[in-house]
This record gives C-alpha cells, structure tokens and sequence, in this order.
C-alpha cells in the first residue's frame, strides 16, 4: 500500500529536499506515524497536543481533511495528499 | 535583497487593499519557479474577514497551489495588508510565515479611514520582508514600468 504526500517547501527538511515522499496506513493518524519512521521530525510539524496543527492544511484526494475526519480519516492505496501551511498572519 | 515588482502589480495590491479596508486584503504573486519574478497577481478572498487577522480559505488555498504547480509557478510574494497599524510584520505574521522563499509585502491603510468611518484616498505604506526561521529583514522596493530579464539580479 503506497500513498503519495506532496510535502511543502518548509517540510523539506524533512525529507531531503523530496517534494514528495511515499508512505503507508489506513487512516491519516498511521500515515504520520509511518512518515516519522523515515522522516524524524516531520510529525511534530503536522501534530500538536494530539491533533492536527491549527495552522497546517492536509488535503486527501483534493478534500480538507478536517472535513473528513482529521486524523482518523481512512486512507486507501493510491491515495494522494497535500501538505500544505496555512497562509495567514495578523 | 530588493523586491522589483511591475507598477501595474504594485497599484493592483495597493488597490485591493484600499478596497477591502477596513478588513485585511492578502493574496500572492506567482512568477516561474526559481525566477524571482512577481508576475501574475492572484487577489485571494481573506477567509477571516477581520480587521486584525487574515487567512486563504483552506480550499482554495490548495487550488491556487495546484494552479501554480501545473505552471510550474510559485508565490514570489505574498501580501496583506494592515489596516490600523504599520507595514511591518506581526509577531502572527512571522510565527506563520511558510515561504521562506517569498517576498512578504505588508501594505498599510491605517491612515485610509474617514472620521465617518468610510475609505479615503490617504496614504499607503507597502513595504517588503523576507521572513525566514522567526527573522525579519525588510528590503528595499524597486517599482519598475514593466518587469523585463534586464531587472533580474
């Protein structure tokens, strides 16, 4: 099972520079934890105090997954995500 | 580090944000990747719709990133605007900047406010950062007729 995410500029550190890495689970919350194993620290970037960070988007297939049940949102093979940082400011 | 940016851009964003005054106006200017070149203003709708904050809406946020990928773009500058304080970023706005490639342009319209509380014709302030890992460093702004390779660094 292999599931794209598209990783923002500001992630790339993360991910050596990758654009787009490849990771496995069922649900949102297991793709994360999949992504840590081969990029330390990206977690921390995407989750806070157990949910997803106010001011990160992650889109599944094209949805907000806010609307789609955040963390536990259920992730099938092939499906493609987007990580993007809000664009927002006082 | 300056900021060349085309006059019709430049009164473009000044415009928009007299316009949405006394509510924060933001949005980007997308250029080929890797060029530096502010070229194609996208007005972006502040989801917040509030005097002291602003956001892209989530969805079109990615729509406008999808455009830009298929472009082969990416947002050169992003701007808003204050508009009851000056042009310099927040201590919101460098928490959350997320380009550290990006212009950030901060357009003030504090002094564009009528006594009757509607929009004048006052004077702006735009203003250019870079914000990179929490440190500001503003730039000078280099308002040109038309963007050519000649104003390339």
């Amino acid at each position: 099972m292999a599931i794209e995410v598209r990783i923002p500029t500001i992630l790339r550190t993360y991910t050596g520079g990758e654009k787009a890495v490849t990771g496995e689970g069922a649900s949102l919350s297991a793709l994360i934890d999949d992504l840590e194993s081969s990029h330390p620290g990206l977690k921390d970037r995407l989750i806070e105090d157990g949910d997803l960070r106010r001011f990160v988007n992650v889109y599944v297939n094209d949805e907000d997954v806010r609307f789609i049940g955040g963390l536990d949102a259920e992730l099938s093979d092939g499906d493609q995500i987007v990580v993007l940082p809000a664009v927002a400011g006082g | 580090m300056v900021l060349t940016i085309a006059r019709a851009t430049y009164d473009a964003i000044v415009a928009h944000a007299r316009r949405d005054h006394p509510d924060e106006a933001c949005g980007i200017v997308a250029g080929p990747e890797g060029s530096d070149r502010p070229e194609r203003l996208v007005e972006m709708v502040n989801a917040a719709g509030s005097p002291t904050f602003y956001e892209f809406d989530s969805t079109e946020l990615l729509q406008l990133y999808k455009e830009m990928w298929a472009r082969d773009e990416e947002p050169v500058v992003v701007y808003h605007s204050h508009t009851a304080t000056e042009a310099y970023p927040s201590r919101t706005d460098i928490g959350l900047a997320s380009e550290p490639g990006a212009h950030y342009v901060l357009v003030s319209t504090q002094h564009c406010t009528d006594p009757s509380e509607g929009n004048n014709e006052g004077p702006v302030e735009f203003r250019s950062y870079r914000i990179v890992d929490g440190e500001v460093t503003e730039e000078e702004v280099a308002v040109v007729d038309e963007l050519t390779p000649s104003n390339e660094e």
